[in-house]
């Protein structure tokens, strides 16, 4: 599959009918998702016939497209039921089985499911919304999740302190290898209630 | 839900020290089809609680003869990789609950999605 043909895919998602402004609700544009998805599968083969979580699922966009690109199943996880209505929507009119998800809080996980996931993706809230910090919560349990790889969108004014959270996680881990791939994608534009439009710069990497 | 999501979901209410596996209540399963990848089960089995596996299936009355310990070479048995994928994969639930073994705290699905989120004090 090509990456327009990728992309016009995940144009069909169905967004939030009322996003939740605490919760941080916008979907994952779809050129973003695209990209970081096409990346994941062609580049690093992390998708196909594997075992994918989406943290922070929302509507699905990431969970959608990884189904699409032959995930063996995608599991999808989220607090918001609303949320999670619009994915069982989405799956629906994909018509994907290689999708489930979990209505959890994520920060509440822990260590419930180590090292049971291949894969990781995620597009985490950014802890603006009097939840600082969260992003960081997401990330721990993203790392202790995936046997293989974590892929996740951050503020890049949080760079630093997510390449201190994953060295200091991966040293308690004791890997001996460590190799840190910064892309960046092109500026998301998230829309606040009010319709003043925040222009946040994104990167994701891969920890291997 | 499916089987092979619920047998990673564990009960975090206060005070339980193994809350699994969840028991299965089903009011309503189904079945879905999806296109059998042989490298993706074997690859899944060695990362599954093979007897809770066992047991959820039996509570949805889905036993099919799937062995109660694995078997060795399974990786070559197309026949049992194909029962495991239909297990793991195909049947979900749709309706019920799942219950704390420990505890007895139920967690409703509904619409195939299990609710395993907790109130303050739990």
């Amino acid at each position: 599959m090509k990456l327009k043909e990728l992309e016009s895919c995940l144009q069909q998602v169905d967004g939030f009918e009322e996003p939740k402004i605490l919760l941080e609700q916008y979907p994952t544009s779809p050129h973003i998702a695209g990209c970081m998805l096409y990346t994941i599968h062609n580049t690093f083969d992390d998708i196909q016939n594997k075992l994918v979580a989406d943290l922070g699922c929302g509507c699905g966009v990431l969970s959608i497209g990884a189904a699409v690109l032959d995930a063996g199943l995608c599991v999808g996880f989220d607090i918001d039921e609303d949320a999670l209505d619009i994915f069982k929507g989405n799956v629906e009119d994909f018509e994907l089985s290689n999708i489930d998800m979990v209505q959890c809080d994520v920060c509440s996980i822990g260590s419930s499911y180590a090292k049971k996931f291949d894969t990781v993706i995620m597009n985490p809230p950014f802890g603006t919304k009097h939840n600082q910090g969260i992003d960081m919560q997401f990330l721990q349990t993203a790392i202790s999740m995936a046997s293989t790889a974590v892929y996740s969108l951050h503020k890049t004014s949080t760079r630093d302190s997510s390449d201190m959270t994953c060295q200091h996680l991966i040293s308690s881990t004791k890997r001996s290898r460590l190799i840190f791939k910064w892309t960046s994608f092109d500026l998301l534009q998230h829309k606040r209630q009010k319709g003043n439009r925040v222009a946040l710069q994104n990167f994701s990497y891969r920890l291997l | 839900m499916k089987l092979l999501t619920h047998n990673m979901l564990t009960s975090h209410v206060q005070g339980v020290i193994k809350g699994y596996p969840l028991i299965i209540k089903a009011t309503e399963v189904k079945v879905n089809e999806l296109e059998f990848s042989a490298p993706f089960v074997s690859r899944m089995i060695p990362k599954l609680e093979w007897s809770a596996l066992i047991q959820a299936a039996e509570w949805l009355g889905q036993s099919q003869d799937l062995p109660s310990t694995l078997i060795p070479d399974y990786e070559k048995d197309e026949e049992f990789l194909r029962k495991v994928h239909r297990i793991l994969l195909e049947v979900e639930v749709v309706e019920g609950c799942l219950q704390c073994p420990e505890s007895g705290r139920e967690f409703p699905i509904s619409k195939g999605v299990p609710n395993m989120l907790l109130i303050e004090d739990e």
